[in-house]
């Protein structure tokens, strides 16, 4: 006999209050009021609403899943269902409550966002008290489909989520491609439609699909992922097609992916925390803009990019020796506190009124010339694309050859103990030092083609917040994963660059996915094969 | 003769006097073994031995080599290696990768491959699990692997810091049965422990330590019926 597990209403009631506050907070700081003119489907969604559907439709799975009885118990699929309507509700209900104050007091002295426009928005435009009967019944209505979502298979499940993330994600690039347009009610259907198939037909056929794969003679393997790579390539040279905007947003992106894969040396592999990472972003920045602006007078030598490149990299190289001695003794909370100060060090020193005469101060260097090759200027986003992706490329080359070598495995025994790895007989100076300077090389060739990308460069650029930034890409997609930075880097830099009007949200959404990451995914996006091993069961395997 | 001379040995972690001029000699071939209650300083002459922590006074000799002015990772080379306290395994490592990393300072592939087969043959767990990430092993196995991980480096002089640490009464048989034959093939050992009983009785020789200092010493069988150690660290009135 099948039984019950003990369950209490409660929890629903929690969840969707705890929802309801999530969804109400979002209105309060004005991110879907900032989002109203970004349509996801043209006419009937916003990119703002599409947030608050995400709120609902969160805790009501939450809430549906907490109910939904264990695999060796009786279903219920009305107590899930019901457990979903209930969170739905709640969610509503704090909004609704949110709404019939404003009426009656004007909440727009302690929070500005909190205006007509949004009561009208959460009220469907219909008004007190209609409105408010439409928000708790939507509310209700999402709560059941969003908890109707436990109930089916886990496969199906993921093909559904999977559908409904990728039609706003398709409407963001859609609309930043075609000027702010939203998805017509068919497209994004078909969105739906072929992801969610997708997903759903691979999960399926996944496993023998790559068996008959794996079957096939190894030369037909071989020229199958070759095919493969000529594809990849093809569209990793197709992208600047999309236009000027998108490419500036890829050459940011690439940027991030750069500084985000020296980082990943230093922090994935070493397990040395560098806050103060964005000091070498800095240095390449400023030697690229001393050797190469006509504003800089006082320097004898003036050149162009590619006389310039070698000069950043090692300059930045250099000060990653430099930073790295004295920490050589840190660890963990210390090594971190001492880069951050480093990296504003580096920062106020290009501000001060010390160095004005040479860099410009606040005011920056300007007139950096673009790169040049054989009369060919690389003068626009499009074509600079191409020398941000070879960057990356060599760079990734190189971190994938170290990862493997007998450095890459010297810093995996650092992180792992260091005492225990000297003891073995690993020199921790050296190896210290190659990370903090493999890693700056990185930085500097990132900062470098960042001065060429903007032609001018200000202190101001180079804050705190981009080393958190790069810190923040390499979590996301998985410390240690170089497909990881790819993914980390078109996720926190990438999407948030297309959606401008949210660009003052940012941090917030940063904090949002970082929270989110380590409690539902803490290895990342794309971990590597080893920390996957790490988080997941293992099957023991004995044969070599 | 000495293979290890530590002489008059003092070191400091800031101010505090953790040894205070301590005096270690351990001869080829020998077993000998340092026992005290905890907090006395035996881990802290281990690592300043094999060179993680700096002596402020005194000499340490290694085969008429001084070694207490080297790194750690130079002391490697010249014959000596650890198996730390509390199982100090690279968790994210499989145990094959451990063992690799034990012989990291060395070049001889053949020697290496030896004392691989060497190492599994004395833990045959080792083998059955060489897959498997370090850090999911239990704990004994992890005792297993930070022995075979220092043998890996051929040592002439091994420093064991409890290895019996928190190991079922089988499992410690084992585990020195295991130091026995080590030695028995050529390997001398400086062993830590705080289960007096079976260390000392097959300790060639055995000292006691007191905060920070040494306070008696002699044959494992000496100290076995020295009543102050019968009373103090065997449990015996
Ligand atoms: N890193 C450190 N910083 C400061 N004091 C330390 C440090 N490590 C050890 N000590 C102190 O030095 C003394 C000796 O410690 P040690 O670890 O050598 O003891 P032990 O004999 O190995 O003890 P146990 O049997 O518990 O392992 C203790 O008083 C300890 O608190
Ligand atoms: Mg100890």
């Amino acid at each position: 006999m099948k039984r019950t597990s003990p369950f209490s209403w409660m929890t629903p009631v929690t969840t969707g209050l705890i929802g309801g506050v999530v969804a109400l907070f979002l209105c309060l700081v004005g991110i879907v009021e900032a989002s109203l003119g970004r349509y996801v489907i043209t006419g009937i969604v916003t990119m703002g609403q599409v947030f608050v559907l995400a709120v609902y439709a969160i805790f009501a799975m939450q809430a549906a899943q907490k109910a939904a009885p264990g695999q060796d118990e009786k279903p219920a699929p009305f107590r899930t269902l019901a457990s979903g309507a209930i969170s739905g509700l709640m969610i509503s209900v704090v909004l609704a409550i949110f709404v019939l104050l404003g009426q009656q007091i004007d909440l727009r002295a302690v929070f500005i966002h909190a205006t007509p426009v949004l009561y009208d928005l959460l009220t469907f435009g219909l008004g007190v008290p209609q409105g408010i009967f439409v928000l708790l019944g939507f509310g209700i209505l999402m709560g059941v489909l969003f908890g109707a979502m436990a109930l089916l298979p886990s496969a199906l499940r993921r093909s559904l989520g999977a559908g409904l993330i990728a039609v706003p994600l398709v409407a963001v690039i859609y609309s930043s491609l075609f000027s702010g347009r939203g998805l017509s009610a068919f497209q994004a259907l078909a969105v739906f439609v072929v992801v969610g198939l997708a997903l759903f037909l691979w999960g399926r056929y996944q496993q023998p699909v790559r068996a008959r794969a794996n079957a096939l003679p190894a030369r037909q393997q071989r020229s199958m992922r070759l095919g493969l790579w000529v594809v990849a390539i093809l569209f990793v040279l197709a992208l600047p097609a999309l236009g000027t905007y998108p490419s500036e947003v890829l050459v940011i992106t690439g940027i991030f992916v750069l500084m985000g894969l020296g980082l990943n040396i230093v922090v994935g592999y070493a397990g040395l925390l560098d806050l103060g990472y964005v000091a070498f972003f800095a240095i390449g920045a400023y030697v690229m803009a001393i050797l190469t602006s006509p504003e800089i007078t006082w320097f004898p030598f003036s050149g162009n990019f590619w006389i310039a490149l070698p000069f950043a990299v090692l300059a930045a190289t250099l000060a990653g020796v430099i930073l790295g001695i004295p920490v050589l003794n840190m660890r963990g909370d210390y090594l971190a506190i001492v880069t951050l100060g480093f990296g504003e060090i580096i920062r106020l020193v290009a501000l001060s009124d010390w160095l004005k005469p040479l860099i410009g101060g606040s005011n920056g260097i300007t007139q950096i010339p673009k790169p040049v090759v054989f009369g060919f200027s690389f003068d626009n986003p499009q074509k600079l694309y191409y020398i941000v992706v070879i960057g990356c490329v060599i760079a990734a080359f190189i971190a994938t050859r170290l990862k493997y070598s007998r450095l890459g495995r010297n810093w995996m025994a650092i992180r792992e103990d260091e005492d225990v790895a000297q003891a073995m007989g690993i020199d921790l100076v050296r190896n210290k030092l190659m990370a903090f300077a493999t890693g700056a090389a990185l930085s500097g060739l990132a900062g470098a083609l960042f001065a060429t990308k903007l032609t001018s460069i200000y202190p101001h650029s180079f804050n705190l917040l981009v080393s958190i930034n790069v810190l923040a890409v390499i979590i996301v997609g998985g410390l240690g994963s170089i497909p990881g930075v790819i993914i980390g880097a078109v996720a926190l830099v990438g999407l948030p660059e297309l959606l401008r009007e949210f660009a003052e949200y940012r941090l917030l959404v940063y904090g949002a996915v970082l929270v989110f990451m380590m409690l539902k995914r803490p290895e990342g996006l794309l971990p590597e094969a080893r920390r996957k091993l790490e988080l997941h069961e293992l099957s023991p395997d004995v044969a070599e | 003769m000495a293979l290890l001379e530590a002489t008059d040995i003092h070191t400091y972690y800031g101010a505090i006097h953790a040894l205070k001029g301590i005096t270690v000699t351990v001869d080829k071939g020998e077993i000998v073994t340092l026992i005290g209650a905890n907090g006395a300083g035996k881990t802290t002459t281990l690592n300043t031995i094999c060179g993680i922590y700096h002596p402020r006074q005194g000499t340490i000799v290694l085969d008429g080599e001084p070694i207490h002015d080297m790194p750690a990772h130079t002391i490697v080379t010249r014959g000596l290696s650890q198996s730390p306290e509390g199982r100090r395994v690279f968790g994210r490592l499989s145990v094959a990768e451990n063992l690799e990393m034990g012989a990291f300072t060395r070049k001889d592939k053949a020697g290496i491959k030896r004392d691989l087969e060497r190492v599994y043959e004395l833990f045959p767990r080792l083998l059955e699990r060489r897959k498997q990430l370090a850090g999911t092993l239990s704990g004994g196995e992890q005792q297993m692997l930070a022995m075979g991980r220092a043998l890996m480096a051929s040592p002439r002089l091994l420093l064991l810091d409890e290895p019996s640490m928190g190991l079922a009464p089988m499992l410690v048989d084992l585990i020195f049965d295991t130091i026995k034959e080590i030695n028995a093939q050529g390997v001398t050992v400086l062993l830590v422990e705080q289960n007096a009983l079976v260390a000392l009785s097959i300790a060639n020789r055995a000292y006691v330590l007191e905060t920070g200092s040494i306070v008696l010493s002699g044959t494992g069988q000496e100290l076995l019926n020295n009543p102050e150690v019968m009373k103090s660290y065997l449990g015996i009135d």
